[in-house]
C-alpha cells in the first residue's frame, strides 16, 4: 500500500467516489462494508486489516 | 386451592391425556422425609427422574398441570440427546416417531445461499438431529416413569413456597386441587422452565443478554411436498430485513418462526390475521400459496442468552431453562438441558448413596455453568446474524447477505452452530496428571465419549448403563494380576464400575479376557481410531456414568496401573484433594 503512487492514489480516490455516488445514499454504507469484507478477505492479514481500521477510526 | 384444567388441550395432532390428581401420603399429616423431589415434568425434570431411578434413587415429581406441555415447543433434539435418551430408555420411541433430518438451508433473494450438512459418521447410531413435538418426547417420558415404582409422579401440584431448614432439607409448600400441604425432601430439582418459580422465590438473578428481536413461532398442518431440513430464509420480500424459519415436524405439521419488525407488540402480532396473513406470504414465497392449512399453536418469545452463576443454591439445584436461558436457534434449549440432567443425575445419586463425594454437586454446577456460557457465547454469534443487535451488526449481516450471492467465502458465516456435548476440559474430577500432548490422537479428559460401531444394529453405547466404565484395550487373554486386585477392592465399595475389555481386530476368536465384565471386539479397527489407540499395549480410558471421560492412560501418555486407577477413580468421585482448580 504504501507503494502507491500518487497517480494510483488518486484513482483509486475517484473510484471509492464514483462507487459511492453510484450505491446513492441509501446503500453507499452497505456498499463500503461489503468493500471492506472483500478487502479484508483479500489482504489475508487479520491483524493488519485491524490495524487500518483503527487508524480509520482517528480523528473522525 | 389450585385448579389446573381438567380440559384436554386442543392439538390438531396430539392426543392428550388428562392425568388425574391423586391425594399423596402427606395429606394426611407430616410424611417421611423424601431424598430428591423434583418441581416441573418437563422433559428435563422428567428425564432426570428416570435416570436418578437407574441408581436406586426414588424421586417425587411434583407438576402444576394435569397434562403434558401445550404446543409443540422443543421440536429438535441432537444426537447427544439420542443417546441420553437412550439411558433412560425412551430413545426408541422417539426414533419411531420423530423425523431425522440433517441438512440445514439458507435463502437470500430466493437463491440458496448456504447449505449446511451435519455429518453423520457410521459409528453413530443416532443421526445429528431429530424432530419431534415436545409433548411426544414427555409423553414417552410419563408412559416410562408409570412402568418405573421409584418414581411418584404427582400431577396437579403447584409449588406456592420453599423454605431452606438448617439441618441439610428443604421444605416446599404445594397447593392442590385438594389443598395445601407440605413436603420434606434432602435435596430439591428445579426443572420449572424458563419463568421458574423457584429461581424466583429464591430470589436468584441470571446473567447475560436479552435480545432485541422478537419471533412468533406457528405450527401449522399443511401437506407440503419438503424433506425435513432446516429452511432460513433472510430478509424476505414479505418480512424485509428479518428471517423466517421452517421446520417439518411428525404429523404434517410445520413450524413456522419469523421475527417481528422491531417495535410491534406481541399482542399485535399475535391476532389471528397477522398470522394469518404472514404465514399465507411465507407459503407463497416458497411457492405454496394457496395449500389449504390449519393453525394449532402459536406464540412468541424473544432470543435471550442467560444463565445462573451457580446452579446450586443450597438444597436446591438447578437444571435446564430454570438453569438458563439460551436463544433457540441452535436447538439448545431441551438439548443443553437434557446434559444437565445427565450430568446431574450420576452426581446426585452417587452422593445419596455414599459413593461419592458431597463437591460432585459442585462440580455439577461448575461443568454446567461452564457449559452454559460456552453456549451462550457461541449462540451470541448465530443471534447476532439472526438478529442484530445494533447498527453496525445489521449492516455486517445485510452486506454478508448481498456478498453471499455471488461470494464463497462469507456463506460460512451462515454456519449455524448447533448445540454440541460441552468438553469437560477443565473439570476439577478429571484425573490430573502429565497429560499428553496435545496432538496426540485419541480423546482429552473431560470429552464425550465417542459411540462405536460394533456390528450391524450393535454399538458401544447399547452396552453402557448406569455404571463408570474402565474401557481397556488389550491382545491378552487376561488383565494384569494387580490390576485384577484393584479392581476387586473397588468393588467392594459398591458402586457401579465395570472393566469393558476391547480386544484389537483380528482375535475375534478370542474368548471374555478374564477380569473385564464385557469384552468387546474391535473387528473393523473404529475403537482405536476414535479412541486413539496404539496397536501394541494395554491402554485404558475411565468413562464416567454420563459418557464423560476423565482419565486416559495410551502408549504415548503413561502406563495404567493398580495405583492410578485408584487415583483417577478417587478423583472422579470428587475426593481428591487439592482438586486442580479452576
Amino acid at each position: 500500500m504504501s507503494d502507491t503512487s500518487l497517480a494510483d492514489l488518486e484513482q483509486i480516490y475517484d473510484a471509492l467516489a464514483h462507487a459511492i455516488d453510484r450505491a446513492g445514499p441509501a446503500k453507499s454504507e452497505l456498499l463500503l462494508v461489503k468493500f471492506a469484507l472483500l478487502l479484508g478477505q483479500a489482504m489475508n492479514d487479520r491483524a493488519g486489516f485491524e490495524r487500518l481500521l483503527e487508524s480509520a477510526l482517528q480523528d473522525l | 386451592m389450585h385448579q389446573p384444567t381438567a380440559i384436554a388441550h386442543r392439538s390438531l395432532y396430539y392426543d392428550y391425556r388428562v392425568h388425574p390428581y391423586v391425594s399423596p401420603p402427606e395429606k394426611l399429616g407430616p410424611g417421611a422425609r423424601h431424598r430428591v423431589v423434583i418441581v416441573g415434568a418437563g422433559p428435563i425434570g422428567l428425564a432426570t427422574a428416570l435416570d436418578l431411578a437407574r441408581y436406586g434413587i426414588a424421586s417425587v415429581v411434583l407438576e402444576s398441570e394435569l397434562q403434558v406441555v401445550e404446543g409443540s415447543r422443543a421440536i429438535v433434539f441432537t444426537r447427544r440427546s439420542m443417546e441420553i435418551l437412550q439411558q433412560i430408555g425412551v430413545a426408541a420411541s422417539v426414533t419411531a416417531k420423530g423425523l431425522p433430518w440433517r441438512y440445514g438451508n439458507s435463502f437470500y433473494r430466493g437463491q440458496r445461499v448456504f447449505r449446511m450438512e451435519a455429518p453423520h459418521p457410521q459409528d453413530d447410531r443416532f443421526g445429528p438431529l431429530i424432530n419431534l413435538q415436545q409433548q411426544y418426547l414427555e409423553g414417552f417420558c410419563v408412559a416410562q416413569i408409570e412402568r418405573d415404582p421409584l418414581i411418584d409422579l404427582r400431577w396437579g401440584s403447584h409449588v406456592t413456597g420453599i423454605v431452606h431448614n438448617g439441618d441439610g432439607h428443604a421444605t416446599l409448600s404445594v397447593d392442590t386441587p385438594d389443598g395445601g400441604y407440605r413436603i420434606d425432601s434432602e435435596w430439591v430439582i428445579a426443572t420449572d422452565g424458563a419463568r421458574s418459580g423457584l429461581r424466583q422465590k429464591l430470589g436468584l438473578k441470571m446473567q447475560g443478554d436479552a435480545y432485541e428481536g422478537r419471533f412468533v413461532i406457528a405450527d401449522i398442518r399443511i401437506k407440503l411436498d419438503l424433506p425435513t431440513e432446516r429452511l432460513a430464509f433472510f430478509d424476505p420480500t414479505w418480512n424485509p430485513g428479518n428471517t423466517v424459519l421452517m421446520h417439518r415436524e411428525p404429523d404434517d405439521m410445520w413450524r413456522i418462526d419469523y421475527q417481528l419488525p422491531p417495535g410491534e407488540a406481541p399482542e399485535q402480532a399475535l391476532q389471528i390475521d397477522s398470522l394469518t396473513a404472514r404465514i399465507n406470504a411465507q407459503l407463497e414465497m416458497i411457492g405454496a400459496g394457496g395449500t389449504p392449512w390449519e393453525l394449532d399453536w402459536y406464540s412468541v418469545y424473544s432470543a435471550r442468552a442467560m444463565t445462573l452463576p451457580d446452579y446450586v443454591c443450597e438444597r436446591v439445584i438447578f437444571a435446564g431453562d430454570a438453569a438458563h436461558m439460551l436463544p433457540i436457534f441452535g436447538v439448545r434449549g431441551a438439548n443443553t438441558g437434557l446434559q444437565d440432567g445427565h450430568n446431574l443425575a450420576w452426581k446426585l445419586a452417587f452422593v445419596l448413596r455414599g459413593w461419592g463425594s458431597p463437591r460432585l454437586l459442585d462440580t455439577y454446577s461448575e461443568e454446567r455453568v461452564a457449559a452454559a456460557r460456552e453456549i451462550v457465547d457461541e449462540a451470541g454469534k448465530s443471534t447476532r446474524f439472526m438478529t442484530p443487535p445494533s447498527r453496525g451488526f445489521r449492516l455486517l449481516r445485510d452486506a454478508t447477505l448481498s456478498l453471499s450471492l455471488q461470494h464463497e467465502f462469507v456463506r460460512p458465516l451462515f454456519h449455524w452452530r448447533t448445540s454440541r456435548p460441552h468438553e469437560y476440559l477443565s473439570s476439577s474430577l478429571n484425573h490430573s496428571s502429565a497429560a499428553g500432548a496435545h496432538n496426540a490422537p485419541g480423546l482429552s479428559d473431560g470429552a464425550p465419549a465417542p459411540n462405536v460401531y460394533l456390528g450391524p444394529d450393535d454399538y458401544l453405547f447399547d452396552h453402557l448403563g448406569a455404571s463408570f466404565y474402565l474401557f481397556y484395550y488389550t491382545a491378552e487373554p487376561e488383565l494384569p494380576q494387580a490390576l485384577r486386585d484393584a479392581i476387586a477392592e473397588i468393588e467392594q465399595d459398591g458402586f457401579p464400575f465395570e472393566v469393558v475389555a476391547i480386544v484389537p481386530a483380528g482375535r475375534r476368536a478370542a474368548p471374555p479376557v478374564l477380569g473385564a465384565a464385557q469384552t468387546l471386539s474391535d473387528e473393523d479397527g473404529r475403537f482405536a481410531a476414535l479412541y486413539g489407540f496404539a496397536p501394541e499395549g494395554a491402554q485404558a480410558y475411565l468413562v464416567r456414568p454420563d459418557q464423560h471421560t476423565s482419565a486416559n492412560w495410551r502408549t504415548d501418555t503413561r502406563k495404567i496401573s493398580a495405583a492410578s486407577l485408584k487415583a483417577a477413580l478417587h478423583s472422579a468421585l470428587g475426593m481428591a484433594h487439592g482438586a486442580r482448580s479452576r
